[in-house]
C-alpha cells in the first residue's frame, strides 16, 4: 500500500506541475512541494521496509530499480527546490518521477530470494552511484527542457506566461552543467565498480553484454557533453539537446536493452 | 454631453435621499483635455496652498482637497447640494486661473454619489491612468491628501474617503498583476536583461551612440546593478562625456567589435544609414566569446544591427519594434488584471455606501435605541432573577422604572440627531463612535486603514 499512497501523490504533484504550465500562482508550486513531501514520505517508508524484510538495498529487480531511480530524482529535487527556488521545475520533473513509478507498479513485486551473484556488499555500491548519476542526467534533461523553451521564447519574442514564470538562462544553462559534471563522475565511478564486481563474481571485467555497451555510450555522450562545453563553448541550446539525447539513451540502457537485447544484467 | 448626464442621474438619487453631504468631483485629465488646457489649470507647488485656502472660503463646500498632476487635476468636496456646489467649483477653477469658463467646461466632469466614490477608488488603483498600473498616481494622492489634512480642509467624509481609497489600491496592488510586465523600453529591456541573465551586475554593458531614450534605457541597467559599463560614440568627446556620467569607459568608435568581445548587453541607438554590425562580424565575436550569450536592443532607425543576427545562437537581438511588441502585449496583461481591479472596486464601493448611509440619522438612532434597550433589558433581567419574593406587580413597576430612564436620556440625544444642523454627520459619527454603535464590521477597516496610514504615510 505505501507504494501505491507514493504513486497517488505524485500522480497528483504531476497533474498540477502540468497545470502549473498554464496556469502558474504561488499555491501551485506550494501545492507541488507538499503533494510531493508527502508521496515522498511514504515512497522512503516502502523502501526502507522492503530492505528490512529483504535484507538487501531494494534495486534487484525491475519493479524495484523503477522505484529507487524515482526515489533519487526526487531526492535530487527536493535539493535544488531548497537551493535554487526554480518555479516551475517540479512540472518538469514530477511527471518523470509519475512515469518511473507506473512502469514500476506493473513489474511483479514479491520478495524473492537474491541470486547468489548479487549477494554482495558490491550490490549496494554499484547501483547507488549508477543511480545517483542517472537521476542528475534525468533532472538535467528536465532543465535542458526548461531552457529550450525559454530559449525559445526569447529567440521568437513571443513572450507568453510561461517565458514570465521559466527562470533566466543562465541559471538554467548552469545548473545543467552542474548536474551533468556531478552526475558523470558518479556514473563512471558505477561503471568501474561494476567492472570490479564482475570480475570477483564471474571473472571478467567486462563482457560487451548489451546493458554494458549501453552504458558505455552514455557514458561517451556525457563525456561529450563535457568536453564540447569546455573545449568548443558549447553551451545553452545545444548543450541542452545533447543532455536531452543522453538521458534518452539512459532510459533505453534502463528499460530497452532488458526487453529488447537481453542480457545477463536482467534483474535492472 | 455624457457629463451632464452623469450629474442628472446622480442629483436626483441624492436629493431622494435627503442628504445634507455629498461626495462631488469636478476635474479634467489627459482623456478630456490637451496638455495646453491641463497645464493652465494645474496647481503646482506653491499654488496648491492658495487655492485650497480659497475653496475652504467657498460656504456651498464643506471639504475639499486637491489632486493636481501632470495627468490631471481635480477637486474632491463634500457639498449640501451638488449642482451648486459643482457651480462653485467651475467658477473657482475659471477664475483661479484666469481661463474662461467656456474653454474650461466641455474638458470638465462631474461626479457625484456612487459614481464619484468609483472614480476616486480608480483613480487610487491607477485603472484611470494613462498607463493602467503604473504607480507614480497613488504616491501623488497620497501627497496631496497629506496636504489636505495639514491645512485641514477635509474633514470626516473626505478623509473616509481618501483612507478607503488608499486601501483599495494596496488591495489592487497585492491581489491583481497589475503591475507586474513591464510597459516601457527602458524597463522592457530589462526585464528581458533578467530573463538572460542571472546577476546583471555582473555582466557588462556597452552604450553604442546616444539619445535620450538609449540614455534612459541605460540609467535603467544601471538601476538594476550594471557596474562595468563602456560608451562609444562616433564623437569621442560624447563618449568620454557620457562615460563621465555612467561612471564608465569610453572606447574609440573604430574598436567597436574589439570591445563587444566584452559586452554582454549592448544597446546601440546611432544615426548611421546602414548596419554597422554584420552576421559575419558577429559570428566572429561570438566565437571570442566562446558563445557567451548576449543581449542587444537595437533602437536606431535605420536599424544599425543586421537583423539576422538574431539567427546566431546565444544573441538576443530586439529592434525597437521587438520591444514595442513585448510592450503591447504586457499592456494587454495589464488590461486583462485591470478586470479584477474593477471587481475589487466595486466590492469597496459597496461597503463605502453603507457607511456613508449610516452616516444619515436614522438609522443611527435606531441602531442607538437598540442598543439602550438590549442593555436595559439585559440588565433588568439579570437583577429581576436575583430578587427573590418580589412580586409580579412590583417587577414591572420596575421595569416601567428603567424605560423612563432610557426614554429620558435618550430623549435629547434622539431630537438633536433629528434636526436639520451645520456639520450633522459629524455629529451622526461621534454619536456612533461614543456609543460604539454598529462597530463590529467598521473596527477592522478602521485599523486597516491605520495600519496603511502608518505604513504607506508617514
Amino acid at each position: 500500500m505505501l507504494f501505491e499512497f507514493a504513486l497517488t501523490f505524485y500522480f497528483i504533484a504531476a497533474v498540477f506541475g502540468i497545470i502549473g504550465l498554464f496556469k502558474w500562482t504561488k499555491v501551485t508550486s506550494r501545492l507541488i512541494l507538499i503533494l510531493t513531501v508527502i508521496g515522498f514520505l511514504f515512497h522512503t517508508a516502502n523502501i526502507v521496509a522492503r530492505y528490512l524484510k529483504g535484507g538487501y538495498i531494494p534495486v534487484t529487480n525491475i519493479h524495484e530499480a523503477s522505484s529507487f531511480f524515482g526515489w533519487c530524482i526526487v531526492l535530487l529535487f527536493f535539493l535544488l527546490e531548497y537551493r535554487y527556488k526554480l518555479g516551475l521545475l517540479g512540472s518538469f520533473i514530477m511527471p518523470i518521477v509519475f512515469i518511473l513509478m507506473l512502469s514500476s507498479s506493473i513489474f511483479p513485486r514479491e520478495i524473492k530470494e537474491v541470486p547468489p551473484v548479487l549477494r554482495s556488499y558490491w550490490l549496494g555500491i554499484h547501483t547507488v552511484l549508477a543511480f545517483l548519476g542517472y537521476a542528475a542526467f534525468a533532472v538535467a534533461s528536465g532543465i535542458a527542457i526548461m531552457y529550450l523553451l525559454q530559449e525559445r521564447s526569447l529567440k521568437s519574442k513571443h513572450l507568453g506566461g510561461l517565458f514570465q514564470r521559466l527562470p533566466n538562462l543562465q541559471v538554467l544553462d548552469e545548473l545543467n552543467y552542474r548536474l551533468i559534471s556531478i552526475g558523470f563522475p558518479l556514473f563512471t565511478l558505477a561503471i568501474i565498480t561494476g567492472a570490479l564486481w564482475a570480475n570477483t563474481a564471474l571473472g571478467k571485467y567486462w563482457q560487451w553484454d548489451p546493458k554494458e555497451v549501453f552504458s558505455l555510450i552514455t557514458w561517451f555522450i556525457y563525456a561529450l557533453v563535457l568536453h564540447l562545453r569546455l573545449i568548443s563553448g558549447w553551451r545553452g541550446r545545444k548543450a541542452s539537446i545533447l543532455s536531452i539525447a543522453g538521458f534518452v539513451i539512459v532510459i533505453f540502457t534502463f528499460f530497452g536493452v532488458r526487453f529488447i537485447l537481453k542480457g545477463f544484467h536482467v534483474f535492472v | 454631453m455624457s457629463n451632464s448626464l452623469h450629474l442628472k442621474d446622480s442629483t436626483s438619487r441624492s436629493v431622494g435621499t435627503g442628504r445634507s453631504f455629498n461626495i462631488l468631483i469636478v476635474g479634467l485629465n489627459y482623456k478630456t483635455a490637451g496638455i495646453e488646457i491641463r497645464e493652465k489649470v494645474a496647481f503646482d507647488g506653491g499654488k496648491l496652498g492658495d487655492a485650497l485656502d480659497a475653496l475652504k472660503g467657498v460656504s456651498q463646500l464643506k471639504e475639499n482637497m486637491i489632486l493636481s498632476t501632470c495627468n490631471r487635476v481635480e477637486i474632491y468636496a463634500n457639498v449640501r447640494d451638488v449642482l451648486e456646489g459643482a457651480e462653485c467649483i467651475k467658477n473657482f477653477l475659471s477664475d483661479f486661473h484666469n481661463v474662461p469658463r467656456f474653454m474650461l467646461e466641455k474638458s470638465l466632469y462631474v461626479y457625484t454619489g456612487k459614481d464619484a466614490v468609483r472614480h476616486i477608488f480608480r483613480v487610487a488603483g491607477s485603472l484611470d491612468s494613462m498607463i493602467v498600473g503604473e504607480p507614480q498616481i497613488l504616491g501623488q494622492l497620497k501627497d496631496a491628501f497629506e496636504f489636505a489634512l495639514k491645512r485641514k480642509s477635509t474633514g470626516v467624509l473626505l478623509n473616509r474617503l481618501m483612507r478607503k481609497a488608499l486601501s483599495v489600491a494596496k488591495r489592487v496592488r497585492t491581489e491583481t498583476k497589475i503591475a507586474h510586465a513591464a510597459v516601457s523600453i527602458s524597463f522592457a529591456a530589462v526585464e528581458l536583461a533578467k530573463k538572460i541573465f542571472e546577476d546583471l551586475s555582473r555582466e557588462s554593458f556597452m552604450l553604442i551612440g546616444a539619445g535620450e531614450m538609449a540614455e534612459l534605457a541605460s540609467r535603467h541597467l544601471l538601476r538594476n546593478g550594471v557596474k562595468n559599463v563602456l560608451v562609444t560614440n562616433r564623437t569621442y568627446e560624447r563618449a568620454e562625456e557620457l562615460a563621465r556620467e555612467f561612471n564608465g569607459r569610453a572606447i574609440k568608435f573604430d574598436k567597436l567589435h574589439e570591445a563587444l568581445v566584452h559586452a554582454d548587453i549592448v544597446i546601440c541607438s546611432t544615426g548611421a544609414p546602414h548596419y554597422i554590425i554584420s552576421k559575419a562580424e558577429m559570428h566572429k565575436i561570438m566565437r571570442q566569446r566562446k558563445n557567451k550569450p548576449m543581449f542587444i536592443i537595437d533602437i536606431s532607425v535605420p536599424r544599425n544591427i543586421d537583423p539576422e543576427i538574431n539567427d546566431i545562437e546565444n544573441v538576443y537581438l530586439y529592434d525597437i519594434d521587438d520591444l514595442e511588441g513585448v510592450i503591447d502585449i504586457n499592456i494587454q496583461e495589464r488590461n486583462k488584471e485591470a478586470q479584477k481591479a474593477e471587481k475589487i472596486v466595486d466590492e469597496e464601493i459597496d461597503s463605502f455606501l453603507r457607511w456613508q448611509e449610516s452616516l444619515s440619522a436614522v438609522p443611527t438612532i435606531v441602531a442607538l435605541r437598540q442598543k439602550a434597550e438590549a442593555i436595559r433589558k439585559g440588565e433588568f433581567e439579570k437583577t429581576s432573577r436575583r430578587l427573590n419574593g418580589v412580586g409580579e406587580k412590583e417587577l414591572k413597576k420596575i421595569e416601567a422604572l428603567t424605560n423612563s430612564i432610557i426614554n429620558k436620556l435618550l430623549h435629547m440625544p434622539t431630537t438633536v440627531l433629528k434636526t436639520e444642523i451645520e456639520d450633522k454627520e459629524v455629529m451622526v459619527d461621534i454619536v456612533r463612535r461614543l456609543f460604539g454603535l454598529e462597530i463590529t464590521s467598521e473596527i477592522r477597516t478602521e485599523e486597516e486603514i491605520q495600519d496603511i496610514r502608518d505604513k504607506d504615510l508617514d
